[in-house]
């Protein structure tokens, strides 16, 4: 019996210790080993570390889902041209990539917003030592349902009716027929651009209004609900919404570029401090023409690369 | 003076016995460990609103304003725990007699073909991925309110409808095993007695099995109260107590899914939200002991 008791206690101990390892295991960031198992790394091993060497390692991204499949797409790419590199791409939300790239545990931190917007106050100091790598653009429209009969509001229009002032889509110029909106989380980073930059004010929910948390699910009931109005990134823009104009300006890829149309966010990759040699490759090779005129544009982003105007944390626009 | 034992031969057997005896306890061991830290994981986190002073457990609790990005944050739960327990009481009216009377008609009805035919449609239901509920509650169940009833379809009602279909199979297997193990005796002494099938039914197998079928229904109801995806998905999410079941709300399952990764681990609006699953920790706790408190009714 005094055996098999101290067998039990000797397994709960090691099985603690093995967790309590797998917790300070921080993802596995061996970027900056080489481990040269490939031959054409052998050539140049063991006193590498040159510029001319062939790319390993791995990467491991994690956070915004509106920025994932840009970043999946161009990391197959990547891992095709360099066989040494392995990528992993990671959803989890704006907020869960700003954490884990803070905390060391991822090497890219995926977001649509700044990282000082979210990590605020006590966490500011974490956003300090974070490296910003803007990579694309996604604008954003306010869409209705095709029977509230406008086609274009103003900011002031826009803000009425965010904030339940204006009820009816008669008192805009459209249809005698009830607004709802389908608003998106407080903490989602869409509806942040959309509130910095087409409303210029954080709003409150209001009562009976909807949130959902996918783009998809978000044009699905503003298609089928009778007076529905939200806001939706150009990407997922089709017929089943009608696309409103903001103060008369379209929202079409050009205005954007142009900076005629000003509701627009960048979608940023962050990593602690500099990159290792491997992350800026890969940085860098989004950056390029090939990926920016290329993946970026058909899966529905705006260029970086291509903007006109530049914008920083506090919302200040300067032509470049 | 004691003799000592003969050393016995090892033989095969006995490493066989003690690999599985040691594989078992490892196992067994390994499961406490991983209870107790995500119980200590989930608490800790869940404290630490309160810890850190900004939000009282009363304020949280019974506070009704959720503004957690406002200028002056605020962190009240109170209409999620509403909500989550409005569509789950829901969900539980709307299913239980449904269950009842399906494992009523597989068990007593038509035992054969019934069974047969119920039985693997049942079992289907609960294999259904969640998220599959939620589309189909948006695509069918929410146009068919918006056309029939007042509101915009989105709301308590959709979300209750929706649940109640992904508790049914629980609640029914619970109440067919159930009436399946009613002594045989008891029923043909109340034929014997001259009692037709439905007054055997109402009188002797319903009040015998009550708490039984009673135990299906807290399974049912725990799984409701933690169910995330497709509730989220239709029942609207603006956090408020709903006026009435046709309006939007939300539930806390709902909260956390929408917040948690929009926010950065450590900031109150994150540790508001691992209160809230602190909440739904010790609610399960709650049904768990429920169940247990029926089961030993059950025993006598």
């Amino acid at each position: 019996m005094q055996f098999k008791k101290s067998w039990v206690m000797t397994l709960a101990l090691t099985s603690v210790l093995a967790l309590s390892a797998c917790g300070n295991n921080n993802g596995g960031n061996n970027a900056t080993t080489n481990n040269g198992g490939t031959n054409a790394a052998a050539t140049n091993a063991p006193t590498e570390t040159s510029s001319g060497a062939e790319l390993s390692g791995s990467i491991l991204a994690s956070g915004s889902t509106a920025l994932q499949p840009l970043v999946e797409q161009v990391a197959e790419k990547f891992m095709d041209a360099n066989k040494g590199v392995d990528i992993q791409v990671q959803g989890g939300g704006s907020g869960t990539g700003l954490t884990q790239v803070a905390e060391k545990q991822v090497d890219i931190g995926n977001s649509d917003v700044f990282a000082e917007e979210k990590l605020k106050d006590a966490d500011a100091a974490k956003a300090a030592t974070l490296v910003d790598h803007q990579v694309a653009v996604v604008a954003i429209a306010a869409v209705t349902h095709p029977d509230a009969g406008v086609t274009t509001l103003t900011k002031q229009q826009l803000v009425d009716i965010f904030t339940g002032k204006v009820t009816n889509w008669k008192e805009v110029g459209g249809a005698d027929q009830k607004i709802q909106i389908i608003n998106r989380p407080s903490s989602s980073g869409t509806r942040a651009t959309f509130e910095s930059f087409a409303l210029g004010t954080k709003t409150e929910d209001i009562q009976g209004s909807i949130q959902e948390d996918s783009s998809g699910t978000v044009k699905k009931m503003i298609g089928e609900t009778p007076g529905a109005i939200g806001y939706l990134a150009l990407s997922y823009l089709d017929d089943t919404v009608k696309t409103l104009n903001y103060d008369g300006v379209e929202p079409s890829v050009d205005n954007v570029i142009a900076g005629k149309y000003p509701v627009w966010a960048y979608e940023h990759m962050y990593t602690n401090g500099e990159p290792n040699a491997t992350v800026k490759a890969f940085l860098d090779y989004l950056m390029t023409d090939e990926v920016q005129s290329g993946d970026v544009v058909e899966l529905g982003y705006i260029a970086a690369s291509k903007m006109q105007v530049t914008r920083d944390v506090a919302g200040t626009v300067t032509t470049k | 003076m004691r003799v000592k034992p003969k050393k016995a031969r090892i033989e095969k057997h006995h490493i066989e016995d003690f690999i599985g005896r040691t594989y078992m306890s490892f196992c067994v061991a390994l499961l406490i460990v991983i209870i107790v830290s995500m119980v200590y994981f989930v608490a800790s986190k869940g404290i630490s609103t309160f810890i850190s002073g900004d939000v009282t457990v009363s304020d949280f609790l019974f506070g009704t304003k959720w503004s957690p990005d406002g200028d002056t944050p605020s962190f009240g739960a109170f209409p999620f725990i509403a909500g989550s327990f409005l569509v789950t009481l829901l969900a539980a009216l709307i299913a239980s007699p449904l269950s009842l009377c399906a494992a009523l008609f597989m068990t007593e009805i038509v035992p054969g073909w019934g069974k047969k035919l119920l039985q693997p449609v049942i079992e289907l239901l609960s294999g259904i991925p969640s998220v599959v509920y939620g589309f189909i509650g948006l695509s069918v169940i929410v146009p068919f309110l918006r056309n029939t009833l007042p509101g915009q379809g989105i709301g308590v009602a959709a979300g209750a409808l929706v649940l109640s279909v992904m508790i049914l199979p629980t609640i029914t297997s619970v109440a067919a095993d159930a009436l399946a193990s009613l002594p045989q005796n008891l029923k043909e002494s109340s034929f014997a007695l001259g009692a037709t099938r439905w007054q055997t039914i109402s009188r002797v197998i319903i009040p015998t099995t009550f708490p039984a079928i009673m135990t299906g229904i807290v399974l049912g109801m725990a799984r409701a109260f933690g169910e995330a995806l497709a509730v989220q998905m239709v029942i609207g999410n603006a956090p408020f107590i709903p006026r009435s079941l046709f309006e939007s709300a939300s539930t806390l399952t709902s909260v956390i899914t929408l917040g948690m990764g929009n926010t950065t681990m450590g900031s109150a609006h994150n540790n508001a939200l691992w209160s809230m699953a602190l909440v739904l920790m010790l609610m399960t706790f709650v049904f768990v002991f429920l169940v247990r408190l029926l089961e030993r009714r059950n025993k006598i």
